[in-house]
């Protein structure tokens, strides 16, 4: 492919487009600092945000805007520590007030130590929340049902776990995830799970749009660099999801010919 | 003369001169406006109605404002 095609290879959502196809979080860094350069090393155009009660008590400590510009950055508040539909609703009211964003990822989590998607809370939230003009980006569990029920609701994409929420285990259901992949027309993301470049890699190549991972950057041992490496791993994922791989064969197949061979 | 009144601010309850608005509030509380948001009572204030909007004794209001998640 060359750099012009490259260039346009873009995905779109809820009438947004993106270059590129990595979204990070911005929790679990060790200071505002690093969660800044990790971003910028990571070339997402997509940070996830959390909305929680200011400390009161400390009301000029440094805010994540001043290092995360919501003007440079695509804010995608959501709803992390939510466990019922209200919660998640009354969540994404303020954070809409408080930035005018009504793109956001819904979250609904069952309780330690799985944190699997609550897909029956999940379900009633994104109802309301999309009945309130928010257009919303759904975490999900690994359910084509599920799936096929929030994207005939009105999500506006379909982002199911690899393996459990900052667990690193890398994508357990890849036969799964192709699936799903198949059958939506929305755009396609792996949200949790992630651990290391390969697995980015894998989900790219599975043919998901984007994906969106937090702890793989921000627990690697150097957070900056782990970000370059997620943003190559992404270019070359869907690099080879493009030029579409070769098909497996349960056998050798010599690259260099049998014929001519001296004697 | 100045009366006073209690709200519930992030949980916690506090004592504030009345009458106060939710914009002489965080006034007082020395929050950036530009960087927070305010439900009263379960219900979102629009900034735009900072300035307009008394708060009545025995209100709740929630301050939130963005952090780093995942």
């Amino acid at each position: 492919m060359d750099g012009i095609a490259q260039a346009e290879d873009t995905w779109t959502v809820a009438g947004r487009q993106f270059r590129s196809r990595l979204i990070v979080g911005t929790g679990k860094y060790k200071d505002l600092e690093e969660t800044a350069a990790a971003i910028e090393a990571s070339g997402a155009e997509i940070v996830t945000v959390a909305v929680r009660r200011v400390n009161l008590s400390d009301p000029k400590a440094p805010m994540l805007q001043d290092h995360v510009d919501p003007k440079k950055y695509t804010y995608l508040p959501n709803t992390a520590g939510c466990f019922t539909a209200n919660e998640a609703v009354r969540t994404l009211r303020l954070a809409r007030e408080a930035g005018g964003w009504n793109l956001v990822k819904l979250e609904v989590l069952g309780p330690p130590p799985t944190l699997y998607p609550d897909m029956q809370g999940t379900l009633g939230a994104a109802e309301v929340l999309i009945k309130d003009g928010f257009e919303v980006m759904v975490y999900c569990a690994d359910d084509p049902i599920a799936a096929k029920r929030l994207e005939d609701m009105g999500c506006v994409a379909i982002m199911p776990l690899g393996a459990p929420i900052g667990s690193g285990l890398g994508i357990q259901n890849p036969a799964m995830i192709w699936m799903m992949r198949q059958q939506t027309k929305l755009p396609f993301l792996v949200d949790a799970g992630v651990g290391t470049a390969s697995d980015a890699a894998v989900a790219l190549e599975l043919g998901c749009d984007a994906v969106l991972m937090n702890s793989a950057i921000a627990h690697a041992q150097n957070p900056v660099l782990m970000a370059k490496a997620m943003k190559a791993a992404v270019e070359a994922g869907r690099l080879s999801f493009l030029a579409g791989r070769m098909p497996r064969k349960m056998g050798a197949d010599p690259s260099s010919p049998l014929t001519g061979l001296i004697r | 003369m100045h009366d006073s009144m209690t709200l519930t601010l992030n949980g916690e309850t506090r004592i504030f001169p009345a009458p106060l608005s939710v914009a002489g509030l965080l006034g007082m509380l020395e929050l950036d406006r530009r960087k927070v948001a305010v439900e009263r009572n379960e219900e979102i204030v629009p900034r735009s109605a900072y300035g307009e909007t008394l708060l009545a004794g025995g209100d709740s209001l929630e301050i939130v404002h963005f952090i780093g998640g995942g």
